[in-house]
């Protein structure tokens, strides 16, 4: 049932969505007919200036273009010629969150014609403190429509295109193709560098972006974009980062938080980046020697709480090995098509550890039925391992906070519980002493039951079992659990 | 500092700045800057590079026992850029660059969210 309620939800929501974008596009053909039927009496007219409504049909923007971008016009760098080429301009964004609510406002804003946004995620609640483009009637829309509802209502005259799927090899080349210069506003390596190698091969600029806790970073590649093996082209993803990180080592937003105006920095100078593009002058053979005025490739790392808040690094150029914009390239449109060049392998994916048995294990429910007083009849010890601030949030009654940072990032080591073994055992600095000495068991939790099982182990492994003889074990699932199974009022954020 | 450009090279300390971010100043004690003094002539009679950097850096100051999340066959992990004052250190010799006074070596783990 549930199944079929979010198909005729999802249904509705594209047929919502589909009438929408037929509404704009009424409108982008009605602006269009008007603009021909004024440049076809310009034409018939001639450069007769006595017809009165000729006046306006010899201008290349309409009236209310000039009005709308005048004060962007009138910046040297952009001028009427930087404008029409915005105009002229079709931009991808590949994500409609963070970064790209943002640098699609800005970029919407600024009269770029075509704007194509692709997500496949719907909006969540968790979303809105940062995703500006989205509104609260929103949620559980996709992403896609949810945006593109907004720039419409800020700017009619683009033309947008609503891709409501995640980006796929076998479709990215296709889809790039369509565009002029595509941005990098997703949150994982894998796409990632699915995103560079096509905008290298599909031989489009690309702005790239990334944001987490107070951090964000932004880089322009393949600027300019030239084929594989061609020196004078920029840099690629894969020229700064030929290797992917270690799955463990990357934590996502929702894992590590995220403030709103850093990301949105970040995606409002994606925003920027990609106007500089686009109204750059011209390179022609008349300048002689390419490449004059284009900024050398560079990395901007925003720190939030650092000063300054930007600092800027230069980059290498190309990598005379990459594995796709170099001479010696193994990656093309068909082995990304194919899946031979394999994304999710490359980059691996992150182990949900499942290092515990179903002993070691209890549930939320089995817990709270275990325990459902005060636990002085039954005295045992609860242990959350979240960070502080997340234990502050909300917190079990009398449990205590040891963060699982605190855990692995102590010295004390296998080797010295080795040595401990023959006299009584030194305790990590971590552990308050009274836990060390009783007997009673250990209950470790965490957000969603994960690092919960890292802790468990970890103290297995230092002997705090007392080989076997005392209880330590996890909450399954996490505080999520808790919520599901025990306390509908838990503030799950 | 006078006095350090009139003694002879090499044969005093080189005092250098190392900065994190990205998230890696959580694995050295949550702090992003630290100053560094490293001896000007190593055992073997070579001037301090990069590499013996990384080392001193694991043996000295990381605080996290969690040794791959900065190095992985004993270089850099992958998805870490070394910057050495504000360039990268592809640009300036990788590993083998030797340390001069003043130096400042920034730690840059990539960011992916969005």
């Amino acid at each position: 049932m549930g199944s079929l309620e979010e198909t005729c939800a999802s249904l509705r929501a594209q047929i919502t969505a589909t009438e929408e974008q037929l509404a704009g596009l009424r409108r982008d053909l009605a602006n269009a007919e008007q603009a021909r039927s004024e440049s076809a009496t310009t034409t018939t007219a001639g450069n007769e200036h006595n017809d009165r409504n000729g006046q306006a049909r010899r201008w290349p923007l309409l009236q209310e273009e000039y009005k709308r971008y005048g004060r962007q016009m009138i910046v040297s760098q952009v001028g009427l010629k930087g404008q029409l080429k915005l105009r002229s301009a079709k931009l991808l964004l590949v994500g409609a969150g963070g970064l790209g609510c943002p640098a699609a406002q800005y970029l919407a804003g600024a009269g770029v014609g075509t704007i194509g946004l692709i997500d496949g995620d719907t909006v969540e609640v968790s979303n809105l403190h940062r995703q500006v483009l989205h509104r609260t009637k929103n949620v559980g829309k996709y992403k896609v429509d949810s945006a593109i509802e907004s720039l419409r209502e800020l700017n009619p005259h683009p033309t947008y295109v609503a891709h409501r799927t995640h980006l796929t090899p076998d479709e990215a080349p296709a889809i790039f193709r369509n565009y002029d210069l595509i941005l990098d506003c997703t949150d994982n390596p894998a796409t990632r560098y699915l995103i560079s190698d096509t905008a290298v091969l599909t031989g489009k600029p690309l702005v790239s972006a990334s944001a987490l806790r107070t951090e964000g970073q932004l880089m322009v590649l393949n600027n300019p974009p030239r084929a594989p093996g061609d020196k004078t082209g920029g840099p690629c993803y894969r020229c700064v980062f030929p290797k992917p990180p270690p799955a463990d080592s990357v934590v996502s937003c929702a894992d590590g938080g995220i403030l709103g105006p850093v990301v949105g920095t970040m995606g409002v100078l994606q925003a920027l980046e990609a106007i500089k593009v686009i109204t750059a002058p011209d390179v022609g053979v008349a300048d002689g020697a390419a490449s004059v005025s284009r900024d050398p490739p560079a990395l901007h790392v925003f720190s939030a709480y650092s000063s300054p808040l930007v600092r800027t690094i230069r980059l290498r150029s190309r990598r005379a090995n990459c594995a796709v914009c170099s001479a010696e390239a193994t990656v093309t449109v068909d082995t990304i098509k194919s899946g031979s060049t394999d994304y999710v392998f490359f980059c691996g994916s992150a182990s949900i550890p499942s290092l515990l048995g179903p002993e070691e294990r209890i549930s939320a429910q089995e817990y709270h039925e275990k325990y459902p007083g005060v636990s002085e009849a039954s005295p045992h010890t609860v242990i959350d391992v979240r960070d502080k601030g997340q234990f502050e949030i909300c917190s079990l009654e009398n449990s205590i906070n040891i963060p699982i940072s605190d855990i692995l990032s102590s010295g004390y080591s296998k080797l010295q519980a080795a040595d401990a073994e023959k006299q009584a055992p030194q305790l990590p600095s971590w552990l308050p002493s009274e836990l060390g000495s009783e007997s009673n068991p250990i209950y470790v939790v965490c957000r969603l039951g994960n690092d919960s099982q890292i802790v468990v182990k970890k103290m297995k492994e230092l002997g705090l079992d007392q080989n076997g003889q005392r209880f330590i074990g996890d909450i399954r699932g996490g505080l999520r659990s808790w919520k599901e199974q025990v306390d509908p009022e838990w503030p799950e954020y | 500092m006078a006095d350090s450009s009139a003694t002879i090279q090499g044969a005093i300390p080189i005092p250098i700045t190392v900065e994190f971010t990205g998230g890696l100043e959580l694995l050295f004690g949550n702090e992003r800057k630290h100053k560094v003094v490293l001896p000007p002539q190593l055992e073997d009679g070579s001037r301090p590079n990069i590499s013996y950097l990384l080392k001193y850096l694991v043996d000295n100051l990381m605080k996290d026992q969690r040794k791959d999340m900065f190095i992985m066959e004993d270089n850099v992990r992958p998805g870490i850029l070394v910057l050495i004052n504000d360039a990268d250190w592809e640009l300036e010799g990788e590993e083998t660059y030797e340390l001069q006074q003043g130096d400042n070596i920034v730690f840059v783990s990539t960011l992916h969210g969005g």
